[in-house]
């Protein structure tokens, strides 16, 4: 019995409806990467457009006004999904960015003292010095490694990193060790993206307050999937995506702690972020404004609010557990199949949807291109997670991920296009 | 199924039974090519024939999907021991053939035009062609540092031109 009424939900995405590759009904188990949208959320960007269209806090009109109501409005609703206040909401391109927009906070602040120039009270917290560290996990996306590696490589910090055990999770021993004296700030996943695996985010955060290190999570995972509170999770930043909870693309989200974003430096620069400018130099607005450059992308904005109204009329409760449900049987059906092998957990305890495996003999572009070919849509390759494929000495995974449009019939389907592929490659 | 096109039973052969598969010790040049969307891998080696000057000597080693390592087990068979002219052609060739511009031609390819099907799949073009863009880069490599040949030099400067 599932928490969610499914046929109910899939009717409010019209992309399942098309079939795929000779008429075979889409089994779309791909919203690792990104997720498909209903109605609700499509209508709500088109009305923005064909209603109120206009660059928002620009203008004397009334469009302009109700384009920026529309976008702050967006604004509160987001940030109340995830426990914040609006104002500590920043809207940016996508997670990628929002978490650059951490990193080169550092490496600004960083390079402004360096130079004596005038920077905002408290950005001591991003100003780094020789001896200082970095630590992320070895179970990152390339979204929160790279930014860091180049922050190390920009201004000679060290990049350190939290072990994983041989299950797929954080060694505990070693979150105590690496997190230490020198560390400033620890970045790391609530869930990761390859592997599946839910991190015990008390247990870094504990371990960071006592050493005086900021924490940012890389929520991309998580939010779209559980309940996500920023008070209780007790971070410093939280950074995820729209795209990957129903929203459009071109929109993700940072959510800071007050006194840590009016701290910061800016990112990216230009017209919206300004206080005053001169010839000579210019002054910055407060955040979120400070981190918002250029005209913003207010129909997203909306489109991403609608998405989460759509969510929280389902009950984040409810997604999980039905994620949970769809997981446990994945994981339970795919081990059955002899030369399957999962990638990270095998029990569904503190566990999300992405669920990786391997199967003998069948690298994972070919298990994916039999899997496509019975219209069931799955990622294969590193997942952008490359260190995690060295870590368990894989070249590649195939990787299923579940959402609210999905049902039993699709991990059959899964499970037996596997059967398929291994026959069709006599494996 | 649209799969048998893909997957040719010469294709499956090459994958599970690679021809010359494993790096000579010896080489003039050695490249390292990846696929980074899904970590295709191989290592080519080339080196100067020393009974025939003008021809290239292959030997690989690579990890990856099944079109990857048929395709260079297939190029293996193809230009080992071939001339820069015979191999640059086979690879225009092999890219034609995935961009639809050319039919196949088996006295070009031999095996690769098994290798068809895979223009019907964008996705996976780059693993086919990734063994023909390493040979390319190696023998060129190759040439430039044996400038006393120089019938490869004068080739080089040709596939350059274009």
């Amino acid at each position: 019995m599932s928490a969610l009424n499914v046929a109910a939900i899939r009717a409010d995405f019209p992309i399942l409806r098309r079939t795929v590759r000779d008429e075979r009904r889409l089994v779309y188990l791909d919203s690792g990467a990104t997720s498909q949208k209903p109605f609700q959320v499509l209508d709500a960007e088109r009305n923005f457009y064909e209603t109120c269209n206009s660059a928002v806090h620009r203008g004397a009109h009334q469009l302009a006004e109700e384009a920026t109501d529309a976008y702050e409005a967006a604004r509160a609703n987001i940030a109340d999904f995830i426990g914040g206040k609006p104002a500590d909401l920043v809207f940016t391109k996508n997670a990628t960015e929002a978490i650059n927009l951490v990193s080169y906070a550092f490496l600004n602040a960083t390079l402004k003292s360096q130079q004596g120039r005038d920077l905002p009270a408290g950005s001591e917290k991003f100003i780094l010095s020789a001896g200082d560290e970095i630590v992320v996990t070895e179970m990152e996306h390339h979204a929160n490694l790279i930014p860091w590696q180049e922050l190390c490589d920009k201004t000679g910090a060290t990049l350190k990193w939290i072990a994983l055990t041989d299950f797929g999770r954080l060694d505990p021993k070693s979150i105590q060790e690496v997190i230490g004296s020198r560390t400033r700030i620890v970045a790391f996943t609530h869930q990761s993206n390859l592997l599946g695996t839910i991190n015990d985010v008390a247990a870094v955060v504990t371990r960071a307050r006592e050493v005086d290190a900021l924490v940012l999570l890389d929520a991309c995972q998580s939010v779209p999937h559980m309940p996500v509170d920023v008070e209780q999770l007790g971070v410093d930043f939280l950074t995820w995506s729209g795209h990957k909870m129903l929203g459009p693309l071109g929109i993700g989200c940072l959510w800071g702690r007050e006194e840590l974003l009016s701290a910061m430096p800016p990112f990216i620069s230009g017209g919206s972020m300004i206080e005053t400018v001169t010839m000579q130099g210019s002054t910055f607005a407060p955040p979120p404004a400070r981190f918002e450059a250029g005209v913003p992308m207010a129909a997203q904005a909306v489109g991403l609010s609608a998405a989460v109204d759509y969510l929280r009329a389902l009950g984040m409760d409810n997604v999980q557990e039905h994620e949970h449900m769809l997981t446990q049987a994945a994981l339970t059906a795919l081990s059955a199949i002899p030369g399957v092998r999962i990638i990270g957990p095998t029990d569904s305890k503190d566990r999300g949807s992405a669920v990786s495996f391997v199967v003998d003999g069948i690298h994972p572009h070919d298990v994916g291109q039999v899997l496509d070919d019975l219209g069931v849509a799955v990622r294969v390759g590193h997942h952008c997670a490359w260190p995690v494929c060295r870590r368990y000495d894989v070249p590649a995974t195939t990787r299923a991920t579940f959402y609210i449009y999905n049902d039993l019939d699709d991990v059959e389907a899964l499970v037996q296009a596997v059967v398929a592929a291994k026959e069709f490659f006599g494996a | 199924m649209k799969l048998e096109s893909l997957y040719q039973e010469i294709i499956l052969d090459h994958y599970k039974h690679p021809h010359g598969k494993g790096l000579a010790p010896d080489f003039a040049s050695e490249v390292h090519h990846v696929n980074p969307t899904c970590g295709d891998e191989i290592t080519l080696r080339v080196s100067i024939d020393s009974a025939n000057p003008e021809h290239l000597l292959v030997s690989y080693d690579g990890q990856g999907c099944s079109i990857s390592q048929a395709s260079a087990s297939i190029l293996f068979d193809q230009l080992n021991d071939q001339s820069f002219e015979t191999g640059e052609k086979a690879v225009e060739h092999m890219i034609a053939m995935m961009q639809r511009t050319q039919e196949p031609d088996e006295d070009i390819l031999g095996d690769g035009i098994a290798l068809v099907g895979v223009a019907q799949y964008p996705a996976r073009v780059k693993c086919a062609l990734l063994s023909w863009m390493a040979w390319k880069d190696a023998a060129i490599q190759a040439g430039a540092e044996v400038s006393a040949n120089t019938k490869i030099a004068n080739s080089i400067e040709l596939g350059e031109g274009k």
